[in-house]
């Protein structure tokens, strides 16, 4: 099927239509599973006790000053775990059916691809305010004001777009799941932890310092951290958006293409 | 009136010829049975029908439109059921069904009565609000079966919808099968069991490494494989020795044993009586003496040399 002979078919609020109401079925997915909304919501928990109260105290002296230190980092770094997870949400689609099922039914071609990144951004966007939410009651202070903090969470979201492309491939390539979590787990970790999410980079080796510079989520962490603290931002910014164009700009046309593929 | 015509449909996978020229016509309102062992072409003939693959030679229409130049359209007509159980496992039944009545453009509120009103009909109206994760196979196959009739289909691809199903559930489905024909639906079935298609369907394409090789009636292709079969079975499990003996004699061909029940193809319609009388003459107290048309088994291991399924799939083995 060629995108020309489906243009004139489904219009285009139909399609968005479509989207929206695939994005709705990846809500009631997390919605009708007690299990996942539980660790939907006590994740980002798990992650602040873990890393601020074992790890905290002795990292930074206190888990006071650490959280405020941490915590816009642990921000950026859940942007990277859930979005992962759209790839594996679109690789199990595919091989359990449901996406032939979809295929078999006049709706937009794009619409399980679109509908999947929506429903996942915005279980993302809930899950940052979640993780802000905890951060706060434990004792988190915004330094800034309400638009920066917007900003700063915005960024990460935008962030997600770009990175939402990768996962999507690696989706759309991968023969099973258990695929799906290798390499996302080999392309994660590295950009996780070895950036300044947890640890001011100084204390780490050379050639471990030169990656964390230049890792996404280094800049986009140190982005967060000024925005909702007021420490120095750099070109950190610039730096965050220029990544999630470059990841977009790489990465979107390959996931598209190998979507064409399948559908 | 066909509801589906394909004509010499092509379909490769790398070296692989899944489809190799197939024809396929099922008449409005009937069901097609598409009758093959694994790999035989099945699926991939119902996935090009359905829009899923794009032929490398040959066309199809279904309900008159084409399926490469009129996707849209045709899946707007079809209703797909396919070997595993699409469903979301996550969601309820209640809303695998909502989802595709709001993607086929239906209003909240119709959407949700068409749900209530199949739930009913394919008796998950009690499990309606649990997750699909939690059905039993044959509730599965029944709930996937409900959300391809949401948009009320004209005609609908049924593959291997009865596979791994236990026999309470499979006939359930036979019910739900010939309902939805008599509502005048046409459908098209394809199975590797010969019950199955002896029992739903109205015409028969066998099909076998990519290509049609006998089409009719279930009787048809019957009377295809010519003769009727002579199955015999003595009162004295003793006597089936004597018996063969008696049958070799009779019928010119050396029975086919299987336990106590023996048999052999006929032509002559006097040798079943002839049978009997020269049993009685020896002493040899019958059982069960039956004649029969051959079965769709019969005639699929006359036509392919080989039985249908594979090798651990219904039994009869595959004897390549």
């Amino acid at each position: 099927m060629t995108e020309a002979t489906i243009a004139h078919r489904v219009s285009p609020v139909q399609a968005a239509r479509h989207s929206l109401t695939l994005a709705w079925r990846n809500l009631v997915q997390l919605k009708s599973n007690p299990g996942e909304l539980a660790g939907f919501v006590i994740q980002p928990l798990i992650f602040i006790v873990l890393f601020v109260y074992v790890f905290g105290g002795a990292i930074a002296g206190d888990s006071a000053s650490y959280l405020q230190y941490a915590l816009p980092g642990l921000i950026a770094q859940s942007g990277v775990f859930s979005i992962m997870a759209t790839g594996a949400g679109l690789n199990q689609d595919i091989t359990n059916g449901v996406f032939d099922r979809l295929r078999s039914l006049p709706i937009a071609r794009s619409a399980p691809l679109v509908g999947r990144a929506i429903g996942d951004l915005v279980r993302f966007g809930a899950s940052l305010v979640i993780l802000l939410g905890f951060g706060m009651v434990l004792g988190f202070r915004i330094h800034t004001g309400p638009l920066s903090t917007v900003a700063g969470l915005a960024l990460v979201v935008l962030f997600g777009v770009g990175l939402s492309w990768v996962s999507m491939l690696i989706g759309l390539l991968a023969k099973s799941a258990t695929t799906v979590q290798l390499f996302s787990g080999v392309l994660m970790f590295p950009i996780t932890f070895g950036s300044n999410v947890l640890v001011r980079t100084e204390t780490m080796p050379g050639w471990l310092q030169s990656w964390a510079k230049v890792n996404p989520v280094s800049h986009l962490s140190t982005a967060v951290r000024g925005l909702l603290t007021g420490t120095p931002v750099g070109s950190s910014v610039w730096w965050s958006l220029a990544w999630t164009v470059a990841l977009t700009v790489v990465f979107a046309p390959l996931a598209i293409r190998a979507y064409r593929r399948k559908v | 009136m066909y509801a589906i015509e394909a004509e010499g449909l092509v379909k490769r996978f790398g070296a692989t010829t899944a489809l190799d020229g197939v024809d396929l016509f099922a008449r409005s309102g009937t069901v097609l049975g598409v009758l093959g062992p694994n790999g035989a072409g099945k699926t991939t003939a119902v996935r090009v029908l359905a829009t899923l693959l794009r032929p490398d030679a040959g066309s199809a229409r279904v309900a008159g439109f084409d399926v490469v130049r009129q996707a849209h359209e045709v899946r707007g007509v079809v209703g797909l059921t396919g070997q595993y159980a699409a469903v979301d496992e996550e969601l309820t039944g209640t809303q695998n069904l909502l989802l595709v009545g709001r993607l086929l453009g239906l209003s909240r509120r119709d959407a949700r009565r068409r749900s209530a009103e199949l739930l009913e009909r394919f008796g998950l109206a009690d499990a309606g609000g649990r997750r699909a994760k939690t059905y039993s196979g044959g509730m599965r196959r029944r709930l996937d079966l409900a959300v391809s009739l949401v948009g009320r289909p004209g005609v609908l691809y049924l593959d291997e919808p009865t596979t791994g199903l236990d026999p309470h559930s499979r006939n359930e489905l036979w019910g739900i099968v010939r309902g939805l024909v008599a509502d005048g639906s046409t459908v098209l079935l394809t199975t590797q069991y010969m019950d199955e298609a002896d029992q739903l369907a109205d015409d028969i394409a066998v099909i076998d490494h990519g290509k049609v090789i006998a089409t009719g009636s279930p009787d048809e292709l019957k009377a295809k494989t010519g003769g009727q079969t002579l199955e015999i079975r003595p009162a004295d499990p003793d006597a089936v020795e004597r018996v063969a003996v008696v049958v070799a004699e009779l019928t010119g061909v050396a029975p086919t044993v299987r336990g106590q029940r023996l048999s052999a193809p006929v032509a002559d319609p006097a040798v079943p009586a002839a049978v009997l009388r020269r049993l009685d003459e020896v002493g040899v107290p019958v059982l069960e003496l039956a004649l029969r048309l051959p079965s769709l088994d019969d005639v699929f291991l006359s036509l392919t040399g080989h039985a249908t399924g594979d090798a651990n799939g219904n039994g009869t083995g595959r004897v390549s």
